[in-house]
């Protein structure tokens, strides 16, 4: 009777484990301090570079010649070893290994934070820094404490205006910034079925922000049809009775359109709250919103109309951008005034292209509204895709009426 | 292991861009994050941290798995930190670059002595001493060691 990251890490809460990963990932950011560290522990070796991928997102294209000249050692770096390797455009990583590449009860560890994206697929993904990283390029293997669980019971159905990117920052405001610190969070209940696999990368995109490891959802229906898209045949995995530290209910009906206030993640207040607010930059994108549906979204909004405020859009992937070229649904943005940007991380860290100035104010559908992230002086309101997409037009913060 | 330092007191939830902002990261020169560390909380912080231990509130190290933060802090000569909790990402990066790093809620006085004995599991601070919450085995081999790295070569 075990908590799915019990499950799959194979050990019981409290517990220290070695284990194999199943999947290992790291980026053009964290990428060269990874190759820095392997290079210094006296090595030449990838243990399964079949594992193994590296992927460009960060700043992609490069911005100048010293990116470009550390992304050029990474690029010879993973072809020599013959790692999977996504060069710029193949878009945000952790949308890359969600095509496919993340299968339910793998253990997956990336060199990013918002690694635990994956648990969405009933994985567990955890984020580790480069040197952690480095050593799994060696080994193939990590360390791991096996985490408590909270679970978050969602029962009913999320609503228009509302939506999943709603529900996320609910739960991240109810536990708060470190209300999950060192714990997994499992997303179970009936709710569960109502959401599509894009709603729930959303939904565990944010358990970082709660401080958690992961946050997993059991592997249904839903997740099979998805990745049977992609050619992959997987099983579905069923809860069992099992010993949560801590378990808290939401009712998907109650979610309202949310706001993130600056600079917390969990300061959150209803965006109605908050109508008005004047916006120098909306932003769409990354690995918290960036994916077909969101796309799909903003376009049904903006369709027609034009943007009072400049707005960019970065889609999280190429397969998301052609998906969404296809039926019309860029055409719909571009019209409308948005500037288009190439699937990656885009603004969101404040590197490159978006980036904001002193006393400007970004509406953005990220997920992190720290001090000067987007750029100094700055100030980041985190919202949803309908939130963005209503505000874009009015020129202040709005909520869509449905 | 013996750590010893002046005491820099800081608040709580001080995230990783607060420490190194994303815009010093495109580099391998540790200097540089040195230089830079803290720079959007306080620009005069950096000067203050060599031979320090930083006593901060709960949520250390949270957000982005950026190891420059950890590095950047060593780099500046941070000796120790010491808080109630860490977000767990910075908390195995700092331990990977050798950076120790203390689970206990520490009263903070700016400027004080501060002793951390690391085998012992305990904090003093002017004459005041709490027991830390104790690394595993496996972590206070790798500080041991001096990180990762450090480790890693010696395994082979």
């Amino acid at each position: 009777m075990s908590t799915l990251s019990e499950r799959i890490l194979g050990g019981a809460a409290g517990e220290f484990v070695d284990r194999e990963v199943d999947r290992a990932y790291a980026h053009d950011g964290t990428g060269v301090l990874t190759l820095e560290a392997w290079h210094a522990m006296g090595t030449n070796t990838v243990a399964f570079p079949e594992r193994v991928y590296l992927l460009f997102d960060h700043i992609a294209p490069a911005n100048n010649s010293t990116t470009a000249g550390l992304q050029a050692e990474l690029r010879t770096f993973a072809r020599s070893k013959g790692l999977h390797f996504c060069d710029v455009g193949s878009g945000i990583c952790h949308q890359v290994m969600g095509e496919g590449s993340a299968l339910p009860g793998e253990i997956i560890v990336g060199a990013d934070s918002h690694t635990c994206t994956l648990g969405a697929f009933g994985a567990f993904a955890t984020g580790v820094g480069a040197t952690d990283m480095a050593a799994i390029w060696i080994s193939g293997k990590s360390w791991f404490r096996v985490p408590e669980t909270i679970a978050i019971h969602l029962e009913g159905n999320v609503r228009a205006p509302a939506e999943a990117k709603d529900l996320a920052l609910a739960y991240v405001g109810r536990l708060g910034m470190d209300g999950a610190t060192y714990r997994s969070i499992e997303f179970v209940g009936d709710g569960v079925a109502g959401l599509s696999m894009d709603s729930r990368q959303t939904v565990s995109n944010l358990a970082v922000e709660t401080g958690a490891k992961t946050g997993l959802f059991y592997a249904d229906e839903v997740t099979i049809q998805y990745l049977s898209e992609s050619g992959q045949k997987t099983a579905i995995q069923h809860p069992e009775e099992c010993r949560y530290e801590k378990e808290i209910g939401i009712d998907l009906d109650d979610i309202v359109p949310v706001v993130a206030v600056p600079p917390r993640v969990d300061s959150i207040k209803p965006a109605g709250d908050l109508l008005g607010l004047p916006l120098d930059q909306v932003f769409i994108g990354t690995c918290t919103n960036g994916r077909y549906e969101d796309l799909k979204r903003l376009a049904e909004i903006l369709k027609g109309k034009r943007v009072r405020v400049r707005t960019v859009v970065a889609p999280a992937s190429r397969e998301v951008l052609l998906r969404a070229v296809g039926t019309g649904v860029i055409a719909d943005i571009v019209q409308a005034g948005c500037v288009l940007l190439p699937p990656g991380c885009g603004p969101c860290l404040g590197a490159h292209m978006g980036v904001i100035g002193e006393g400007e104010i970004c509406l953005s559908t990220a997920n992190r509204n720290f001090r000067n992230r987007m750029g100094v002086g700055g100030e980041i309101y985190l919202c949803s895709v309908a939130t963005a997409a209503t505000s874009a037009l009015a020129g202040e913060l709005a909520v869509w009426e449905g | 292991m013996q750590i010893k330092g002046r005491a820099v007191c800081l608040g709580e939830d001080i995230d990783t861009d607060m420490i190194i902002a994303g815009r010093y990261l495109r580099t391998k020169d540790r200097r540089l994050w040195a230089t830079h560390v803290f720079e959007d909380l306080d620009p005069a912080l950096a000067g203050r941290l060599d031979g320090s231990v930083i006593v901060a509130g709960k949520n250390f190290g949270c957000g982005s798995s950026r190891e420059q933060a950890p590095v950047a802090l060593k780099e500046a000569g941070v000796q120790a930190v010491i808080a109630p909790s860490f977000a767990r990402i910075f908390f195995r990066n700092s331990i990977n670059v050798g950076l120790p790093v203390l689970e206990v809620r520490c009263e903070c006085v700016e400027g004080e002595d501060v002793t951390v004995d690391l085998d012992g599991g305990e904090v003093q601070a002017g004459g005041r001493s709490y027991p830390i919450r104790p690394l595993s085995p496996r972590m206070l081999e790798i500080l041991h060691a001096g990180g990762l790295v450090a480790y890693w070569r010696d395994k082979r």
